[in-house]
């Protein structure tokens, strides 16, 4: 359906122009995907081929940066495959030879992106691409500094989890909610559209490791008075590779928390 | 004398500033959303929660000899647990609420699993090797 728009604001500039200038944005903007890997060979391929199939349906230029960082299941054998199916000007590799974090991997990916916008996921399957033009056309809508996908509100869920880790997520997040109220409703997730130079410096800011890393990201973006646009988005557990939700990351994340409460 | 005159002047000036341009005014507008935004979290609470802390106290211990009637103290003294217990029910009712509508996306699982099988097999054909 997207096509079509193009086509016809190419047809009809009028129109377009009065629309907002769709067609000089499709044409200027060109959106970075993040996706840091740890042992993601049977997601990676997968992942790949929804963005790519997603992207040529809404006609939006972008690319794709894998940051891996020496995954020991060849997840960078199977991503440099994908760069000779895709080209290498869609899919673009900047691994790191050890294990160095969540956090440090997003830093590492935008010194690369060339793209004005920065798309950060997870490369797991529990984000799915099918929402990013949704993110895409929300941030034009509202001309937002970042837009984050939520699974608390709106048509927004989950797949895949069990009473006991919807009741933590649930409580986690009132409890965050209410301790720091920071104008967003789901901050630990991690599927969100940046402007490159919003993110730049909120990165730049941004102390903690981890999980609370994306909590941190909301909190600066609050305290820098940054627009923040929401998308529901369902999180479908990963199917594939291991998850590691334990009793450890819930310390992490109220240390995190407590630690955002008292110094922001 | 001399200090008279001093005491004076600076009563002078203060009305001065007062009338004059509004300068306080325009001072106070501008520090305290400085203030109020600058502060941490923390200090926001702890600032609020002395506040209702210092209005409870007026009230239950009558420190300021308002000679209010007794029932205001009645109704102020167990206001802190009244509040704590309204605050705890609040927050179970809102998240139980919310577990128990927590969305569960059968389709999008649905979705994807058929997205994936479709993957496999595309990919395959282009040449990809797992
Ligand atoms: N480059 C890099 N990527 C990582 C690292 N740790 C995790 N990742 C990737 O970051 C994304 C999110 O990590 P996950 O392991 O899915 O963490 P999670 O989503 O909190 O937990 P589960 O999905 O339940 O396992 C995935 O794409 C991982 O492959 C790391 O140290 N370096
Ligand atoms: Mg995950």
């Amino acid at each position: 359906m997207q096509h079509f728009r193009c086509l016809y604001d190419v047809e009809d500039a009028n129109m377009a122009s009065r629309r907002g200038n769709t067609k000089t944005h499709l044409q200027s903007d060109k959106y970075s995907v993040l996706l840091p890997t740890y042992n993601e060979r049977e997601n990676l391929p997968l992942i790949v081929w929804l963005l790519v199939k997603y992207f040529g349906e809404s006609g939006y230029n972008y690319e794709i940066i894998v940051i891996d960082d020496g995954s020991p299941d060849g997840t960078l054998q199977i991503a440099e495959q994908l760069q000779k199916i895709y080209g290498s000007d869609k899919i673009i590799l900047r691994p790191r030879a050890q294990k160095l974090g969540l956090g440090t991997a997003y830093i590492h990916g935008v010194k690369h992106a060339t793209g004005n916008f920065v798309i950060i996921m997870d490369a797991d399957l529990s984000h799915h691409p099918k929402f990013i033009p949704q993110f895409i056309e929300k941030q034009k809508e509202g001309g937002y500094d970042l837009v984050s996908g939520t699974r608390y509100s709106g048509d927004g869920g989950v797949y895949g989890w069990d009473l006991r880790r919807k009741l933590i997520s649930r409580g986690a997040n009132f409890v965050t909610q209410v301790l720091l109220r920071p104008g967003a409703s789901d901050l630990t997730g991690s599927f969100r559209l940046y402007k490159k130079e919003v993110l730049e410096k909120l990165v730049e800011r941004c102390v903690s490791k981890g999980y609370v890393f994306q909590m941190e990201m909301i909190v600066r973006a609050r305290q820098l008075d940054c627009t923040i646009g929401e998308v529901p988005i369902s999180f479908v557990d990963r199917v594939y590779g291991e998850s590691k939700l334990g009793g450890n990351e819930i310390v992490s994340f109220l240390k995190g928390l407590l630690t955002l409460f008292a110094t922001t | 004398m001399s200090h008279h005159t001093f005491r004076h002047r600076g009563v002078i000036k203060v009305r001065c500033l007062f009338e004059s341009g509004g300068f306080c005014h325009s001072y106070f507008t501008l520090l305290c959303p400085i203030i109020l935004c600058t502060m941490t979290k923390l200090l926001e609470w702890v600032f609020g929660v002395s506040l209702i802390g210092i209005a409870w106290g007026l009230v239950t211990f009558d420190l300021l000899d308002l000679q209010l009637p007794p029932q205001y103290k009645d109704v102020a003294w167990p206001m802190p647990i009244y509040l704590l217990v309204v605050f705890g029910c609040y927050s179970l009712a809102t998240v139980g609420y919310r577990v128990a509508t927590f969305n569960d996306c059968e389709d999008a699982a649905k979705e994807l699993q058929a997205q994936i099988k479709e993957a496999k097999g595309e990919l395959k054909k282009k040449g990809l090797k797992m």
